[in-house]
């Protein structure tokens, strides 16, 4: 623990800090451009010099330099303030200074650190250099005149994301970032890279131009284009939500967004459902609500009790909470939220959880991948993983062999193999620390009973390495709520029931209720409302707020952060409305009302934080075999949202399929 | 004057073939075994005693420098010696005279120094542009394996030691060590940042000792005629015999080894016929390469050319090129074209560098042709004050010195062409851009 004074203030620190983070300790403020705490150091900004005794006589690069015991650090000296005027002279000779066309414009560090630590004037009469702007993909626009080479966005392809894409080419002046040979930057991760860029050498290509920081209104929410919970932002200006960033939270997202959260935004906007509509001799017209309530009426009254409410991915608990009380008051229990047809038992919500949590997976010594593309079904925790790789850890996996972005050892594609591992990896699995088992969604089927049988060798004191990971935001919060049969959604196929309610449900497949009277209640005109009788238009998670269950079981809230466009209404009111015309008014009135019914049932989900779900594995039939296949065919195209967005479209065309754009010439 | 009898680079001119009989018969290899006797640490103490300073530029002592490394390496971290080649510095010119003709006394260096840090393998990374010279190398390299002077059992000294050479691709930064080593790693050529120092992580993580070819290539001979015979040249803290390489505007240039500490007087006279129209024509001396401040006539005539005496004449003996300008010279256009060298050679990692030597080269061209106002000239001083010592590596410093020297002897030269060109040196009223 060295204790080192900064400016005249003692400060002790753990020992390994740097110097800039003893600083920081001491409250003093570094200014920085290429440091950042989730990066390796590269120093080569030269913005954080300080001034160091003992040491030589210049200034001292504070985030590259150890702190050491009895350092006496100046941040306030006539060197220092000299050295920081400096570097920032040479940072803004070739930079183009067009902050008034820049997106970074408001938000942007160089501007920030120029107006505190720069001279005000420049010296620099010579001719500026201009770079030619460099493809990095649809997600990524480049304007590298700006670049000041602080490597940020090279060392994240390597070390975070682990696509190598990005990197440095010629050198001294003309040094420039581009990908290699200036194809896309192929990473699921590859947006963070913009929020990494100090300046506004890379920005939001789907929505350049659009606003200025300072015009946005900011709202706390959650991510659902996945079971991770991501914590973002949403900043809307008006009625629209113009971009999404991730919040930092250590425990889930750390501070990245994968490219889907970040950007189906334009989709909230598009192909959205903003009037009722009934099915009039097959066609669908549009209908005021009332007419619709009374198609709805009409339906429920036929089918009395033979009722069944089928959720989507995306819903919020209090939604499915809301259904589930108007189909129980209608006399039915028929509630299935896995929509593809998977069943598997949850009857010990703890065998199917995350029960390591994110967080830990970092800690992870060996780590047995089971039937799971981690980088399409869960981006943000397959950089733990990487992370846990860096630390030492061995990773296994079986399933087709697909790139990870980190090497693996590939056991081979046959589900048989959990019941007979090869000696030398369950060797490593019975000397590991914390070893980890990671059960897919594509292996969740047939292969949870085998990945139960030998859960145990994954237990160690304290630790709990039996890991589920699941694709659907909705999926955790819907096992709490009961939305789930014994056989899956072919149970509810088989009771046929006459009236079925689709919140948000469009992976299902209609076919199989083709008599039976389709309630669509959702957002998007995506394949549920094609097949809908009535469609009731409905709010998307950012025009509602909500609670949310992680893949962990960890309860997070969202705020609303705009209106539901046109005619639509939040979920709840729709099924409170409605509840009312089939004479079974639900019991609450107001969405506080809502969420205190619902904790009253399910006293987890009323208030936020981890659910430790106990840990109490059935009995399964243990023997399996065979391959298994990953869900996800196309990481940009997994919900109605995703698939509305034009981004998104690009993005799949672009990056799943390999089509090439032609670049419009500026 | 040296005596040729104490003289170590004996085939410095190519007299003799420079192949492994003809290096044996001038005492190379000679009981090579012997030497390694002694022990590692014996070793180091000699070269120690010796009082040999590094002869890549910065000067530091050998000896202390190998003192460094780990004395028992891990297996899986063995030590590494690498061997600079990379002479790039304008003006140097003394490791390619010893690589094409003289490469065993290299070789032999490099199997001794790396016994005496436990190295298991020496990297020799040669400057992409000397073909030749790499070839001689290449081909000096597998006679020595095949003779068995290194290798498993090297010199049946019972020491198992690789030797491996490593072309580099022409960049005058993969000179700096710990660009060195990222170039050897295969990656681009970046300084690192120290600490960590080379040898606590070097070479793929493991201590490695990075040395120029002069400090490894007077190895054996030191240990022959010991370090008593070494330190008796020179002055005081500047001990041992030097390569000079003096070009310009001498009447014979020439690569001449010396003993440390001979005055600028004696070398160019005993060695160089002289300067080119007498010692009054004489101008300006860059004394140590192309990255050490200039020295005017009057103060270089009797300074010691060691490091030392050059300090204390605000330059440096670096690689000890000396650079001799007479009075023929467009100092302000030599300097110019340096710094447009430091420019094209800037790695482009860090800021200072990256953006202040094209500013300095910039300036500097307005100042060959005297556009310029006379204030830029303080201007382009704290530029080169703003770069120096800012940098991750030193060559932000070596791009600012020429030019501080440039400035401190020579600014009424400045003057006077700004004057001339823009009448009174006055800046012409500016127009602002719309």
């Amino acid at each position: 623990m060295p204790k080192l004074t900064v400016d005249g203030i003692e400060v002790e620190v753990p020992a390994g800090a740097t110097v800039l983070q003893a600083c920081e300790a001491a409250g003093k403020e570094i200014p920085r451009f290429c440091y950042h705490e989730r990066l390796s150091i590269a120093g080569n900004c030269r913005m954080c010099l300080v001034e160091v005794k003992p040491g030589p006589p210049k200034p001292q690069a504070s985030c590259a330099l150890p702190a050491g015991d009895g350092q006496e650090i100046r941040t306030d000296s006539p060197m220092v303030k000299a050295a920081r005027e400096g570097v920032m002279e040479f940072l803004l000779i070739n930079h183009p200074l067009d902050c008034p066309i820049c997106d970074q414009g408001g938000e942007c560090d160089l501007q920030d650190q120029s107006v505190a630590y720069g001279k005000g004037h420049s010296r620099y009469t010579e001719n500026k250099r201009a770079v030619t702007e460099k493809y990095m993909g649809p997600i990524i626009k480049t304007i590298m005149t700006r670049c000041i080479q602080c490597t940020r966005c090279v060392r994240f392809g390597e070390e975070v994301a682990g696509v190598e894409d990005i990197g440095a080419i010629y050198r001294g002046e003309n040094m420039q970032i581009t990908t290699y040979l200036e194809k896309a930057f192929k990473s699921e991760l590859s947006g963070n890279t913009v929020d990494l860029c100090p300046v506004g050498a890379l920005t939001h290509k789907p929505v350049a131009f659009e606003y200025r920081p300072w015009e946005l209104r900011k709202h706390l929410s959650i991510d659902v284009m996945d079971a991770v919970g991501t914590n973002i932002r949403l900043d809307s200006r008006g009625r629209q939500v113009m971009r999404v960033l991730p919040r930092i939270n250590e425990d889930v997202n750390e501070e990245w967004a994968h490219d889907k959260t970040r950007y189906h935004v334009d989709a909230l906007v598009r192909r959205r459902l903003d009037k009722p509509f009934v099915r009039v001799k097959g066609k669908l017209v549009e209908a005021s609500w009332d007419e619709a309530f009374d198609a709805v009426a009409k339906a429920a009254k036929k089918a009395r009790s033979s009722v069944a409410a089928i959720a989507g991915d995306l819903l919020d608990c209090e939604t499915m909470f809301a259904a589930k009380k108007l189909v129980q008051s209608l006399g039915s229990n028929l509630l299935e939220g896995r929509q593809t047809g998977m069943a598997y038992d949850v009857t010990n919500l703890g065998s199917v959880a995350f029960n390591t949590t994110i967080a830990e997976i970092e800690n992870a010594d060996a780590i047995l991948l089971v039937g799971t593309n981690l980088r399409w079904e869960a981006p943000l925790i397959n950089t733990r993983v990487r992370k846990a790789i860096k630390k030492g850890a061995k990773v296994f996996a079986i399933g087709p062999e697909i790139d990870l972005t980190y090497k693996v050892q590939w056991l081979g594609n046959d589900l048989g193999l959990l019941g007979k591992m090869p000696s030398e990896v369950s060797e490593v699995i019975e000397a590991a620390k914390a070893p980890v088992l990671i059960l897919g969604p594509g292996a969740l089927k047939d292969g949870h009973g085998p990945a139960l049988a030998v859960a145990g060798s994954f237990m160690r004191d304290g630790w709990n390495g039996f890991n589920v990971v699941h694709t659907a935001a909705a999926r955790m919060g819907g096992l709490m709520l009961g939305y789930a049969q014994k056989g899956g959604i072919a149970d509810v196929i088989t009771a046929d029931p006459k009236l079925t309610f689709f919140l948000g449900a469009d992976e299902v497949d209609f076919s199989a209720f083709a008599g039976s009277f389709k309630v669509y209640i959702g957002h998007h005109g995506d394949k549920g409302a094609h097949h809908a009788d009535v469609i009731l238009p409905a709010a998307a998670y950012s025009e509602k707020p909500g609670t949310y269950v992680n893949l962990e079981g960890r309860v997070q809230r969202a705020d609303r952060a705009v209106f539901a466009p046109g005619d639509a209404r939040e979920d709840w009111t729709i099924l409170r409305a409605l509840s009312d015309k089939l004479g079974k008014a639900l019991l609450f009135d107001s969405f506080e009302q809502l969420r205190a019914a619902m904790a009253a049932e399910v006293p987890e989900l009323g208030q936020e934080g981890l659910v430790r779900y106990a840990w109490a594995p059935p009995k399964l039939p243990a023997k399996a075999k065979g391959p298994v296949n990953y869900p996800i065919a196309d990481f940009y195209l997994t919900n109605a949202i995703c698939r509305a967005s034009e981004t998104m479209q690009r993005c799949s065309a672009e990056l799943v399929h390999g089509e090439e754009f032609a670049e419009a010439a500026e | 004057m040296l005596a040729d009898k104490d003289r170590i680079f004996t085939n410095v001119y190519g007299f003799q073939p420079w192949n492994l009989p003809a290096a044996q018969k001038r005492g190379d290899w000679d009981a090579t075994k012997n030497l390694m006797a002694i022990g590692q640490d014996a070793i180091i103490d000699k070269i120690k005693a010796s009082g040999l300073r590094g002869r890549g530029g910065a000067g530091f002592p050998t000896g202390m420098k190998w003192s460094f490394m780990p004395k028992e390496p891990r297996a899986d971290r063995p030590n590494f010696l690498v061997i600079n080649a990379d002479e790039s510095e304008p003006g140097s010119c003394k490791d390619r005279e010893i690589i094409r003709h003289d490469p065993h006394k290299l070789i032999e260096g490099a199997l001794i120094a790396g016994y005496a840090m436990r190295a298991r393998a020496a990297y020799i990374y040669i400057r992409g542009e000397y073909i030749r010279e790499a070839e001689v190398l290449f081909a000096a390299v597998k006679e020595a394996y095949a003779a068995g002077l290194i290798g498993k059992n090297a010199s049946k000294s019972g020491y198992d030691f690789d030797v491996f050479v490593h072309r580099g691709a022409g960049a005058y930064i993969c000179g700096e060590e710990t660009a060195m080593l990222e170039s050897l790693e295969g990656k681009k050529g970046q300084p690192r940042l120290k600490p960590p120092f080379p040898a606590g992580a070097g070479l793929y993580g493991c201590p490695t000792t990075v040395n120029n070819v002069e400090s490894i290539a007077v190895v054996p001979t030191i240990l022959r005629r010991g370090p008593e015979w070494f330190a008796s040249f020179g002055n005081e803290g500047n001990k041992g015999t030097k390569l000079f390489q003096i070009s310009g505007h001498v009447n014979k240039p020439v690569v001449v080894e010396e003993a440390m500490s001979i005055s600028f007087r004696e070398l160019i006279e005993k060695h160089c016929g002289g300067i080119r129209g007498g010692w009054d024509n004489l101008l300006a001396v860059i004394p140590g390469g192309s990255s050490v401040p200039l020295v005017p006539a009057e103060q270089i005539m009797d300074c010691p050319m060691d490091f030392d005496g050059l300090k204390a004449v605000g330059s440096g003996l670096g690689t000890a090129a000396v650079i001799v300008m007479d009075k023929s010279t467009d100092i302000v256009r030599a300097i110019s074209r340096l710094s447009y060298f430091y420019k094209h050679e800037s790695c482009g990692q860090c800021t200072p560098c990256r953006e202040g030597t094209g500013w300095m080269w910039r300036v500097m061209e307005r100042m060959r042709t005297g556009d310029a106002d006379i204030s830029e000239i303080d201007t382009l001083y704290q530029v080169t004050k703003q770069v120096e010592g800012h940098t991750i590596c030193a060559l932000g410093d070596a791009a600012a010195w020429p030019i501080q020297g440039l400035i401190k002897h020579f600014r009424p030269e400045m003057e006077r062409r700004i004057v001339e060109r823009n009448g009174s040196g006055e800046a012409p009223m500016m127009e602002a851009a719309e």
